[in-house]
């Protein structure tokens, strides 16, 4: 921002007339500065948590040795669906960061959000101010994948480094890594706007866990029936974990495109939702 | 009930009490009346045996807190300052659960809770949330809690501080119903209107040392003139007129926003004023409070 | 209104006697109430956890395996065979990290509701041995529904001695959650120390004290990671139970003994963390 002045507007020029693009049912809850939110994200891991925005990194990276490497002495190479061999390292890596990036998301999206939302009285203060709900939204969701982004870069030069990236493409799992990461927010953040309780919260992570443990992420799918295959194939970390995978390990192809389209179909209906929700905890 | 004699409590080397020496008597209510951090928090925990003395002497209930602590608090009701009711769970239940760590059985505290619910006009919530309580409810809950096990003394940690002038009526009423019926009551406070209202003697204290001791009434007697006249001139005029006030009443305090003029009688006073040709901007008599004998005693207001 | 009962002779004789031989009993069943609250999220995760943990690592990701990882008396077992008390163990050691931090915090600083208890007769020992009988209780619970999925599952080699293991699993949950326990108690504010803990201490020893595959396979500069793991002992402890691992009888009680060692030590400090906190 500008130098404060007598005559500066209130909300900066620029963004301003982007916000002002907008269709006025959306302008009411926007007003173009969510950038302030992500700045006080930063602040706020810099005095109180720093530990907690630490650990994020290594999560998955302690997950890779254990596995991929410790158990992976008795695995040895897993044969892929196209036939394909690759150690089974290559394998889960891409699956870790798929899986730090959607709990991550998730996280940021749904704790975080209703622990302010009912407990910090952190977004009553915020929306006194000139900002809109959806500021603060997309704020929150901007900064969680920054941060996301951050521990994405860091996990790939760990992969990098243990030479588990087997085609030039593995650079484009970081911007795979922010869709997903922004798929499983902005649905998180729809989902914690109806949430009431801690107990309705607890709900959240316990569809985490299946999802953890089932989506190709630590064995591929064919152990499972057909029926099975179908049902894990509907479930979102599974397009995640293909995405990232077949970027690490070189299938470039056109079935990414389809977890592509998966992910951007899921931001558009959790933003419609969490837009419509704002609405009506915030305005009406 | 409660002895305290040179009563001292020091936090590594600061001193919160400082010897204190009071005296409860059975059926009392008895009041420590001081501004924040005066010490008054510190007091009622080592009453209610929760935190040792550093030094001097203290009885409560005729057993010494060092060593009977259990046996103490199984006779005691506490307040305190900060409510601290389980909010996950219902009115009633905390009242149950709360009898529970009195060893009292599950019966006797069904049937104390309701009854206790009357009291504090909670009845109908019984099967609320604590949240959704409002903040006169929780006080009266917690006080309705205190009773549970049937105290010999009830302790009362500001019980007040943050309610609106409504809610606080309703919880004098409570609380004076309890003196009637001869609890004996130690209430702290820094609202001197409260003090007035529920004690029948106290001790003002400041810096965690007794200032002065007595009933309400005593107390301003003896450290005030029996009316105030208060006197706004304008923050930045307030000191030149006081100069030109010397002379009128007995004793003259000039604080930043007014000026309190000591007097036994204020028409008197007042007309002096205008007689010197002083207009003030508004003008005010009232009778003396304890606020006049907190500021005689430590030129400080209780609430500042 | 008239309440003459709620008159309070100065006269009249203290209603109880104290200090009350069961106030840790009271502390739990304050500490039940409250989980009731939350009853589902227990009931769910107490039946969820194993059997997504069963079907996913002991079924699904053993799949992969080339090569057997333990054997019994009778020769080699089934990868399931061998995760399974493991999993038990961190199972309860989770149920710790929750109930042993937040609890404890809200106790004396979100909810204060220690500080309620602190102002009747019971002592702050008794206001530790209620939580800790309360968390028992819950551990023992997810034990059990553990016991019973790996009964289904066919996970258990030994049917004598197998139904130690909630034991076990209790045993492991205290001697991890009890130090736990008193660090959280001197705790005044969260600033992520949990979370710390959560991704530092027990991720860590969650994947690298044997829990998927035996501490022999990590490089020995690591295994001092298993020794000093409640986690560890209690899954090899859970081992010999489930389906007689075969180890000298010694080493068997080194885990017992290290696991009561935490245990004990853990309570005892957090005993007087409590009453440094409360007096
Ligand atoms: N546990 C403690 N450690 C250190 N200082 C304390 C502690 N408790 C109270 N104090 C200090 O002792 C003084 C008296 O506190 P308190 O008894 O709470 O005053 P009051 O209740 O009259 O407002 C204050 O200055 C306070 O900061
Ligand atoms: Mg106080």
């Amino acid at each position: 921002m500008s130098a404060p002045s007598d005559t500066a507007p209130l909300v900066p020029e620029r963004r301003r007339g982007l916000a002002a693009l907008l269709p006025a049912s959306v302008r009411a809850l926007y007003a173009g500065n969510a950038r302030m939110f992500v700045v006080r994200g930063f602040l706020s891991a810099k005095t109180n948590n720093w530990i907690v925005v630490l650990s994020g990194f290594f999560e998955p990276v302690f997950f890779l040795i254990a596995m991929g490497i410790g158990l992976g002495t008795y695995i040895g190479d897993v044969e892929l669906a196209n036939g394909q061999t690759v150690p089974y390292a290559a394998f889960i890596a891409p699956a870790l960061l798929a899986v730090s990036a959607m709990n991550g998301a998730v996280y940021d999206s749904t704790w975080n959000v209703f622990f302010k939302m009912h407990f910090g009285k952190l977004y009553d203060a915020v929306l006194s101010t000139s900002m809109g709900p959806l500021d603060v939204a997309l704020g929150e969701i901007s900064y969680a994948l920054l941060r996301g982004l951050v521990y994405a870069t860091g996990f790939l030069t760990v992969m990098q480094l243990m030479g588990l990236n087997q085609s030039w493409t593995a650079i484009l799992s970081l911007p795979a890594v922010l869709l997903v990461a922004f798929g499983f927010a902005s649905v998180g953040m729809a989902i914690t706007s109806y949430m009431k309780t801690f107990q309705q919260m607890d709900w959240i992570n316990f569809v985490m866990l299946p999802m953890f443990l089932f989506s190709a992420t630590f064995f591929p799918l064919d152990v499972y029936p057909e029926a099975i295959q179908r049902l894990i194939q509907a479930l979102p970390l599974w397009h995640a974990v293909e995405l990232v995978r077949g970027l690490t390990l070189g299938q470039f192809g056109p079935q990414l495109l389809v977890h592509v389209g998966y992910f951007v179909a899921m931001i558009a209906v959790g933003i419609t939702f969490t837009t419509r929700r704002l609405r009506a905890l915030f305005l009406d | 009930m409660v002895h305290a004699q040179s009563l001292t409590k020091k936090y590594g080397d600061f001193t919160a009490v400082d010897g204190i020496d009071f005296e409860v008597a059975p059926g009392e209510s008895f009041g420590l009346l001081g501004p924040n951090g005066a010490g008054k928090s510190t007091t009622m925990r080592m009453v209610g045996a929760v935190s040792s003395r550093t030094g001097g002497d203290l009885s409560v209930l005729g057993l010494d807190p060092d060593t009977h602590g259990p046996q103490i608090r199984a006779q005691l009701g506490v307040v305190p300052q900060e409510d601290n009711l389980d909010a996950e769970l219902k009115v009633r239940d905390n009242l149950i659960v709360y009898g529970r760590y009195f060893g009292l059985s599950r019966a006797v505290c069904a049937a104390r809770a309701d009854e206790l619910l009357d009291f504090a006009q909670l009845t109908e919530k019984a099967q609320a949330k604590v949240d959704d309580l409002s903040g006169g409810m929780k006080r009266r809950l917690t006080i309705a809690r205190a009773l549970i096990n049937t105290p010999r003394v009830l302790m009362l940690d500001e019980p007040t501080t943050g309610l609106d002038p409504q809610a606080r009526h309703v919880l004098w009423d409570r609380l004076f119903r309890l003196k009637e019926q001869g609890t004996t009551l130690v209430v702290t406070t820094h609202y001197m209107d409260e003090a007035e209202q529920l004690c029948d003697r106290l001790v003002v204290v400041d810096h965690g040392r007794i200032m002065a001791e007595g009933s309400p009434a005593a107390l301003i007697r003896e450290h005030s003139s029996r009316e105030v006249v208060e006197l706004r001139f304008g923050s930045t005029r307030n000191a030149a007129v006081a100069a030109e006030l010397e002379g009128v009443g007995d004793r003259i305090e000039v604080l930043p926003d007014r000026i309190l003029i000591y007097t036994p009688s204020g028409e008197d006073a007042l007309e002096h004023v205008s007689r010197a040709g002083l207009h003030p901007t508004t003008s005010l008599v009232r009778r003396a409070s304890l606020e006049d004998v907190f500021l005689r005693l430590t030129g400080r207001s209780l609430i500042e | 209104m008239s309440a003459p009962s709620l008159s309070t002779s100065p006269t009249t004789a203290a209603p109880v006697a104290a200090p009350h031989r069961r106030a840790a009993l009271y502390v739990a069943e304050h500490q039940f109430r409250s989980m009731l609250n939350y009853k589902w999220t227990v009931v769910m995760v107490g039946v969820g956890t194993p059997l997504f943990y069963l079907l996913g690592i002991g079924l699904g990701l053993a799949t992969l395996l080339d090569a057997d990882l333990a054997s019994g008396p009778g020769g080699p077992v089934p990868y399931v065979v061998f995760v399974a008390p493991a999993l038990l163990a961190s199972a309860t050691v989770s149920v710790a990290t929750e109930e042993f931090t937040y609890t404890v915090m809200s106790g004396f600083k979100w909810r204060r509701v220690f500080w309620g208890i602190n102002a009747t007769p019971v002592e702050p020992g008794s206001i530790v041995s209620g939580l800790v009988i309360a968390v028992a209780a819950r551990m023992a619970f997810g034990s059990l529904l553990y016991l019973a999925l790996m009964l289904a599952f066919g996970a258990v080699g030994d049917l004598w001695t197998v139904w130690l293991l909630p034991l076990v699993g209790v045993l492991g949950g205290l001697a991890f959650g009890l130090p736990l326990l008193a660090y959280a108690s001197t705790l005044k504010d969260d600033n992520g120390q949990f979370a710390a803990v959560q991704r530092f201490v027990f991720t860590p020893l969650f994947l690298f004290s044997g829990t998927f595959y035996p501490l022999e396979t990590l490089p020995s500069a690591l295994h001092w990671i298993g020794w000093i793991s409640p986690l560890w002992h209690a899954s090899e402890l859970g081992r010999v139970l489930s389906y007689g691992a075969v180890k000298p009888a010694w080493v068997t009680a080194v885990h017992v003994l290290v696991l009561l060692a935490f245990a004990i030590g853990g309570w005892l400090i957090a005993r007087r963390t409590f009453t440094r906190r409360l007096r």
